[in-house]
């Protein structure tokens, strides 16, 4: 903060925040508006953590009174007894039935459930819907996310391996900015931990994730408010593509070193009774590396999402300046973090599958030394 | 735990797997190859244009200390020549003046035989002259003597006298 026109436009704009606020309160004072208000801050996060079967971008209530959204819907692909495909404006974002054929259904909670044509949803004793739910194959919110961004990555990479063959092996333009840091994926994350001799048929992987999650992690930080890599489904895609990748390459190494990891140093009676506790454990640890991959991916930008959304709501809740500007204060400051946790969570996924690509390439002369 | 298996949904599972499955495999083939690729040509050629460098930079070494080797061998036949041509000129000029000596030493001693043999020649023919003028003058003194006798006698005896004494 040593730049005073950055402190003042920092001041203005929070207090410009809080006057926007304050108009606000005239409107709606009470304090049953204030809880209407925490339910309804509390339902917004909610749903925007989870995936949508719409592309909004925001919603209003106009002046007829009546809730708007502005953005585009998103075409919907149910597999009920054959193909069902319809566009998802026939929901109307959740509030009306939608007839495909001689199909009704309606959304709930995000989920689509097959109806009668009023729409009727049953709920059980613990409030869960028990109506059929039709296998649904649509491009969501987060599906179109992973198209936008794939074609982003395809585009950007793929320019720079253009301007490698133009400019005689010299990078130029946006894609000079990602150079050094594939020679880092490559060099520091690859090299050191799989080794110079079969680092090159891991590097797609490592390459595509890390961008993957990296600019995913991005947008999710952008107001269009995406939050595909704090999706359990997204993750677990991921995780489980690094364990086929980890369990696949293994070497003959690897799979001695999780069956019999004593080796040669001691008998074989000896070693039975110590390999019933082992050889669980070792098992159970091939499928926790990369459980632990897919858990702390999403609940670091979960968590993230929801801290964000919560300090913003917490602006509305507040009603006076102080509080208000203070949350804004607090509210950026967490986004600056949020977007180095951004960084760091696609680079920590990519090290820990690079480090098991390692486990699972180790040649037998390097097991010696253990 | 219950809410996240809720949450998890297979249609987003499977497009993920699906499009990711995709992207790496497109990503490979027109983005990462070329681009690994073109990074190892470059550095190699930063290798090659170094390990290069290092080469003619040793070659260079190599150039001078050969010159230098050059210079110094070429400087010690100069010195060797030298000191051969001086040798060898002292070897012929004390031959020649050994030659000289041994042939001055013949010339002395022809010479002196020479000197000898005229000198003997020289006795022999003054020997000889003398010889002859000592007849021509005996003869004379005789001719004159004999015209009288009593030198006639005196004569023989005297002759007989010398006789004697050779």
């Amino acid at each position: 903060m040593r730049n005073p026109l950055l402190v003042k436009f920092f001041l203005v704009f929070t207090i410009f925040f809080s006057m926007t606020i304050f108009a606000k309160e005239a409107e709606i004072s009470s304090e049953e508006t204030k809880t209407d208000l925490k339910t309804e801050i509390d339902e917004y996060i909610q749903h925007h953590l989870k995936d949508s079967h719409d592309f909004s971008l925001f919603s209003y209530t106009g002046s007829d009174g009546a809730e708007h959204h502005a953005g585009f819907p998103l075409p919907i692909i149910l597999w009920d007894d054959g193909l069902v495909v319809f566009s998802s404006s026939k929901f109307h974002h959740g509030e009306e039935v939608a007839t495909s054929g001689e199909n009704h259904y309606k959304l709930d909670h995000g989920k689509i459930y097959k109806t009668d044509a009023t729409g009727t949803i049953n709920y059980d004793a613990d409030h869960h819907a028990s109506n059929i739910k039709p296998l649904d194959f649509s491009i969501t919110k987060s599906v179109m996310m992973i198209l936008i961004t794939g074609f982003l990555m395809l585009l950007l990479f793929g320019g720079l391996a253009r301007s490698y063959a133009k400019n005689g092996g010299i990078a130029k333009g946006v894609g000079r900015f990602f150079e050094p840091i594939i020679l880092y994926i490559r060099d520091d994350i690859a090299i050191a931990t799989i080794g110079e001799k079969k680092y090159q048929k891991y590097m797609p992987f490592l390459l595509t994730i890390f961008f993957f999650i990296w600019f995913l992690n991005m947008f999710g930080l952008t107001p269009l408010g995406v939050n595909v890599t704090g999706n359990i489904a997204i993750t677990t895609a991921l995780a489980i593509l690094t364990f086929l990748i980890t369990n696949l390459t293994g070497t003959k190494t690897y799979w001695k070193h999780l069956f019999d990891p004593l080796g040669d140093s001691m008998p074989w009676y000896a070693k039975i009774p110590l390999y019933i506790i082992l050889i669980p454990i070792e098992v159970l640890g091939i499928f926790i590396k990369p459980f632990s991959l897919l858990i702390r991916l999403y609940a670091n930008m979960q968590a993230g999402h929801i801290v964000i959304m919560s300090l913003i709501g917490l602006m509305f809740l507040f009603k006076n300046w102080i509080g208000s500007s203070l949350s804004f204060g607090l509210a950026f400051a967490i986004s600056l973090i949020e977007i180095l946790v951004a960084l760091l969570q696609a680079y920590i996924f990519t090290m820990l599958s690079a480090l098991y690509f390692g486990f699972a390439s180790e040649e037998h002369e390097h097991a010696e030394a253990h | 735990m219950e809410k996240l298996i809720e949450d998890f949904s297979l249609g987003l599972f499977f497009w993920q797997t699906l499009l990711f499955m995709a992207l790496v495999l497109l990503l490979w083939k027109y983005a990462w190859k070329p681009i690994l690729s073109a990074i190892n040509d470059r550095e190699e050629g930063i290798k090659n244009a170094l390990a290069a460098a290092e080469e003619a930079k040793k070659e260079m070494q190599n150039l001078t200390s050969d010159n230098e080797k050059l210079l110094k061998e070429a400087r010690a036949e100069r010195e060797s020549l030298l000191k051969e041509a001086r040798e060898i000129k002292d070897k012929i000029v004390t031959d020649a003046k050994e030659l000289a000596q041994t042939e001055g030493d013949k010339l002395i001693k022809q010479a002196q035989a020479t000197i000898e043999s005229e000198k003997k020649a020289a006795v022999a023919d003054i020997k000889n002259q003398v010889a002859q003028l000592s007849v021509e003058i005996a003869e004379k003194v005789i001719k004159e003597q004999l015209s009288n006798k009593e030198k006639q006698l005196k004569l023989v005896d005297d002759m007989l006298g010398d006789i004697k004494l050779n």
